[in-house]
C-alpha cells in the first residue's frame, strides 16, 4: 500500500466512524428555554372514556404542531425520527389497568409510518410480555405489524453499563434493534420517588430496577438516565396524562386518578417531570393531600438530573416554557 | 398432577460428569483438585441451568411470602431482611425475587434454582463440617445487597426472568444431594435469605432423607426468620463483610448491626457457624478495624467459632483495586491469634499453612488441606487425635 493509498483508506474508515456521531449530532440541540407542551381535549377532562382514536390523533398533532412549530404534522415527525430507521416506543404497562393508551401507541405509529418509518420498524416495548399483554398490547415478534414484546423477550446487553451509582444491563432492545425511542410515560404519583414520569419510566430499560428505590430514587433515576443507552437514544417524550393518578401510585387506584385530559410533549425529560410534578401537587394539594415533601417523598431526583454531572435538563421555572393548547 | 408434586427430570439436567457413582477417593480427590484449579483460574462457576421461565409460567415457582405484614391499599411491607421494604401491588422488593400480586407477597424463585453444582464443602468454606465431603449447591437469581465485589453478580443482580432456570422442588433436591452422595445441601452462590421459604422447606425435605443443610449467607436477615431457620438447617457460614458501618452503607448497600444481631442468634441456636471476611485492601484491613472485629467474635460468640480471612480478587464494581496481599491476610490472622481465638484460617491462598486446622491445645496440625483438598484428617470422634482436646464442629454425618 502507497502512501496516497494508506491516506485514502485512513480518510474512508474514519469517514465511516464519524459518520454515526454526525447522525445523532444533527439533531437540534436543547434550546435555551425547554418547550413542554401540554394538548388538552376539552371532552376528555369532563369524563373518563371519552378517548378515541380520532380525539387522540388530533390531540397529538396539535401537541407536535405546537411544539415544533409547524404548519404540517409531518414537519414535525421529521424533527424526531428519519425514515428507514427502527424506532422504539417505551411505554408503561407496570400498572396493568391504566397502562399507556393503546390508542396513543396507535396515532403515534400512525404518524411515524407517514414519516418513513416502516410499521415492522416500530417496537413497543416495556418490561415483561405479560406487562405489555396486561396493558392490552398484543405481543408480536412477528415481520407484519408493529412488533411488541418485553425485555424478558430478547433479553439484556452483557456488558454493564455506569453512570454515578447506577451500573446496570441495558435492554438488547435499545443497545441492539431500536435507533431511537420515543418514550410515552404516563403522569403518576410514585410512593417512593414522588412522581413518576418521563424520567423514571426509563427504568424499564434496565435489568435492576429494584435495587433504585432507595432514598426516594436520588440520584438513582438520574444516573440511569445517564447510562449511554439511554441517554443518546431517548428523543422525545409524549406524556400520556389522559388520566393522571395524584396518590397511591404507581399501583392502579380508581379513587386517585382523575381525567387530566391531556398529553404532555417535549424533548426535556427534567422539564417534563418538573412539568408533572407540579401538576401533581396542585392536585394533592386541591384534594386535601399533604404535598410530597410533608410525606418526604419529594421528587429530589429532577433537581439531581439537571445539576452540572447529570446536565439531562433544566427544572428552573424560567427556563421553563409550558405552551397550554 | 399438581406440578409441585411433578418429580424433576434431574438426570436430563445435570451435567454428565456428575452421572458416575460412587464417587471413590481417588475421584473425589481429582474432582476436588479441577475444582481448585477452577477457581483458581476464575472459571469455576456455578454452571447456569439450561431451562428458561417466563412471568405467564411462573405459577409453579411461587409461594407466598413466609415474613411480610399487609398494610392499607394493597401495599405490603417484607418483613424477611431489615430492608423492610413497603411494596406497591404488582412491584418487587430490593431482592427482584419477591412481589405484591394484589395484595399478597409471593416468593417468585420457590423450586427455582438458576444454578446447582456438587461441591467440596471446604469451598463453602466450611472447615468443621464433614471435611473432605461434597455439598450439593444451589442458588437462585437475587439478592438484598449489591456488593460491589460480588463474584456472582450475573445470578445475584438480576431477578428471576433474567437467567435461565429449572424447577427443583425440595424433595428433588434432597434426593439429588443423595444420588451424588452429597450429606449436604448447600444454598450458595447468591444470598439465601431471599429464598428462605424454598430453603426452608428443602432443609426439612433432606432431613427426612438423612441429608443435612448447610447455609452460606450475609446473614442480612430479621430476627424472627433466622430463628426459625437456624432451628431447620445444620451449619450457616456468615459472609461479615466488614465491621464498620460505613462500608456495609458504601461497598455492601446493607447494615452491620442486623449482621451482629443475627450472629449472636445463630450462636445462642447452637446451630455450627463459621465466619467468612473478605479482606478488601484499603477498605476493611486496618490493624483497628479487625481489632474490633475479633474483640467483637471473642466477646460475643466466643473464641472457638472460626474465622477465614480471605482474600480478595478484582470483580464487579470493585475492579479497580488490586488482590489482597497474603502479607495482609497474615497480618489479620495474627490480630485475632493474639486475641485468643482458636481457629484462624487464610483463604483464597492454595497452599498456605493456615488452610489446615491446628489444635488449639497441642499445636498439632489435625486436619490438612490444599485448596479444596483435604489430605489428613486426625480428629477421632470429635477430639484431637494426639491430644485428646474436643474441636468443636460437626464431624458425623
Amino acid at each position: 500500500m502507497d502512501r496516497r493509498n494508506f491516506i485514502q483508506k485512513t480518510a474512508a474508515f474514519t469517514g465511516g466512524l464519524l459518520v454515526p456521531k454526525l447522525l445523532t449530532a444533527s439533531f437540534p440541540a436543547l434550546p435555551a428555554k425547554s418547550r413542554i407542551v401540554i394538548s388538552h381535549n376539552a371532552s376528555w377532562s369532563r369524563s373518563v372514556g371519552t378517548v378515541d382514536s380520532d380525539s387522540m390523533l388530533k390531540v397529538l398533532d396539535k401537541a407536535i404542531q405546537t411544539y415544533f412549530q409547524v404548519d404540517h404534522v409531518r414537519q414535525g415527525w421529521s424533527k424526531i425520527v428519519r425514515p428507514g430507521e427502527v424506532i422504539g416506543l417505551k411505554v408503561n404497562c407496570l400498572s396493568g389497568h391504566g397502562a399507556t393508551h393503546t390508542l396513543l401507541v396507535q396515532a403515534v405509529a400512525e404518524r411515524l409510518q407517514q414519516a418513513g418509518i416502516k410499521e415492522n420498524d416500530i417496537i413497543v416495548w416495556d418490561r415483561l410480555n405479560s406487562d405489555l399483554e396486561d396493558g392490552g398490547f398484543r405481543i408480536n415478534y412477528g415481520k407484519k405489524g408493529l412488533r411488541v414484546f418485553g425485555n424478558d423477550a430478547i433479553g439484556f446487553d452483557p456488558y454493564l453499563q455506569t453512570f454515578g451509582q447506577a451500573s446496570s444491563l441495558v435492554t438488547k432492545i435499545l443497545t441492539r434493534v431500536v435507533d431511537g425511542v420515543i418514550n410515552l410515560p404516563l403522569l403518576k404519583d410514585h410512593s417512593i420517588a414522588g412522581i413518576t414520569m418521563s424520567l423514571k419510566n426509563l427504568f424499564g430499560a434496565i435489568n435492576n430496577p429494584n435495587k433504585y428505590h432507595l432514598n426516594t430514587g436520588d440520584p438513582y433515576i438520574a444516573d440511569v438516565n445517564r447510562l449511554p443507552a439511554i441517554y443518546h437514544k431517548v428523543r422525545f417524550t409524549i406524556c400520556d396524562a389522559a388520566q393522571a393518578q395524584y396518590h397511591g401510585g404507581p399501583s392502579f387506584m380508581p379513587q386517585w386518578r382523575w381525567p387530566f385530559g391531556a398529553l404532555i410533549v417535549g424533548r426535556d425529560r427534567v422539564a417534563m417531570d418538573y412539568t408533572g410534578w407540579k401538576i401533581i401537587e396542585q392536585k394533592r394539594a386541591k384534594m386535601g393531600f399533604k404535598s410530597l415533601k410533608e410525606e418526604g417523598r419529594e421528587p429530589t431526583y429532577i433537581s439531581t438530573a439537571a445539576d452540572a454531572s447529570h446536565a439531562l435538563g433544566t427544572n428552573d421555572p424560567q427556563r421553563i416554557d409550558v405552551i397550554r393548547v | 398432577m399438581d406440578e409441585h408434586n411433578q418429580k424433576p427430570e434431574l438426570y436430563d439436567l445435570l451435567p454428565l460428569t456428575l452421572q458416575g457413582l460412587p464417587l471413590k477417593r481417588r475421584r473425589f480427590l481429582k474432582t476436588s483438585a479441577l475444582a481448585g484449579l477452577g477457581a483458581l483460574s476464575g472459571t469455576f462457576w456455578a454452571m447456569p441451568a439450561n431451562a428458561g421461565e417466563g412471568k405467564k409460567d411462573d405459577r409453579k415457582f411461587i409461594a407466598e411470602a413466609a415474613y411480610y405484614e399487609k398494610l392499607q391499599h394493597k401495599q405490603v411491607r417484607c418483613k424477611l431482611c431489615p430492608r423492610h421494604c413497603v411494596i406497591d401491588d404488582r412491584e418487587r422488593g430490593y431482592c427482584g425475587v419477591r412481589e405484591n400480586r394484589n395484595g399478597t407477597y409471593y416468593t417468585l424463585v420457590y423450586s427455582r434454582p438458576c444454578t446447582y453444582h456438587v461441591d467440596p464443602i471446604e469451598k463453602k468454606p466450611l472447615f468443621h463440617f464433614l471435611p473432605a465431603t461434597l455439598a450439593f449447591s444451589i442458588a437462585t437469581a437475587g439478592c438484598n445487597l449489591n456488593c460491589k465485589f460480588c463474584q456472582n453478580w450475573q445470578i445475584s443482580q438480576v431477578t428471576p426472568e433474567q437467567v435461565p432456570s429449572i424447577y427443583l422442588p425440595p424433595d428433588g433436591v434432597a434426593e439429588a444431594a443423595k444420588k451424588y452422595h452429597c450429606p449436604s445441601i448447600a444454598y450458595t452462590y447468591n444470598e439465601p435469605t431471599i429464598f428462605f421459604e424454598y430453603m426452608r422447606d428443602t432443609a426439612r425435605a433432606g432431613h427426612e432423607q438423612g441429608v443435612k443443610s448447610v447455609v452460606i449467607s450475609a446473614a442480612y436477615i430479621e430476627q424472627e426468620p433466622i430463628r426459625e431457620l437456624a432451628e431447620e438447617v445444620d451449619a450457616i457460614k456468615v459472609d461479615l463483610k466488614a465491621f464498620s458501618d460505613t462500608y456495609y452503607k458504601d461497598i455492601v448497600r446493607g447494615e452491620l448491626k442486623p449482621v451482629l444481631d443475627a450472629l449472636v442468634s445463630i450462636k445462642k441456636s447452637g446451630v455450627w457457624n463459621e465466619i467468612v471476611y473478605l479482606v478488601v485492601p484499603t477498605l476493611n484491613d486496618s490493624d483497628q478495624e479487625i481489632k474490633g472485629l475479633v474483640k467483637w467474635i471473642n466477646q460475643n460468640l466466643g473464641p472457638d467459632v472460626p474465622i477465614h480471612f480471605t482474600r480478595f480478587y478484582p470483580q464487579y464494581l470493585l475492579k479497580n483495586l488490586p488482590p489482597t496481599p497474603v502479607s495482609t491476610l497474615e497480618r489479620c490472622k495474627a490480630i485475632a491469634d493474639a486475641e485468643g481465638l482458636h481457629y484462624v484460617y487464610i483463604g483464597n491462598v492454595p497452599g498456605h499453612p493456615a488452610e489446615s486446622t491446628y489444635c488449639p491445645h497441642c499445636g498439632k496440625k489435625i486436619i490438612t488441606r490444599n485448596g479444596f483438598v483435604v489430605s489428613d484428617i486426625f480428629i477421632v470422634n470429635g477430639r484431637c487425635k494426639f491430644c485428646g482436646t474436643p474441636i468443636p464442629g460437626v464431624w458425623k454425618e
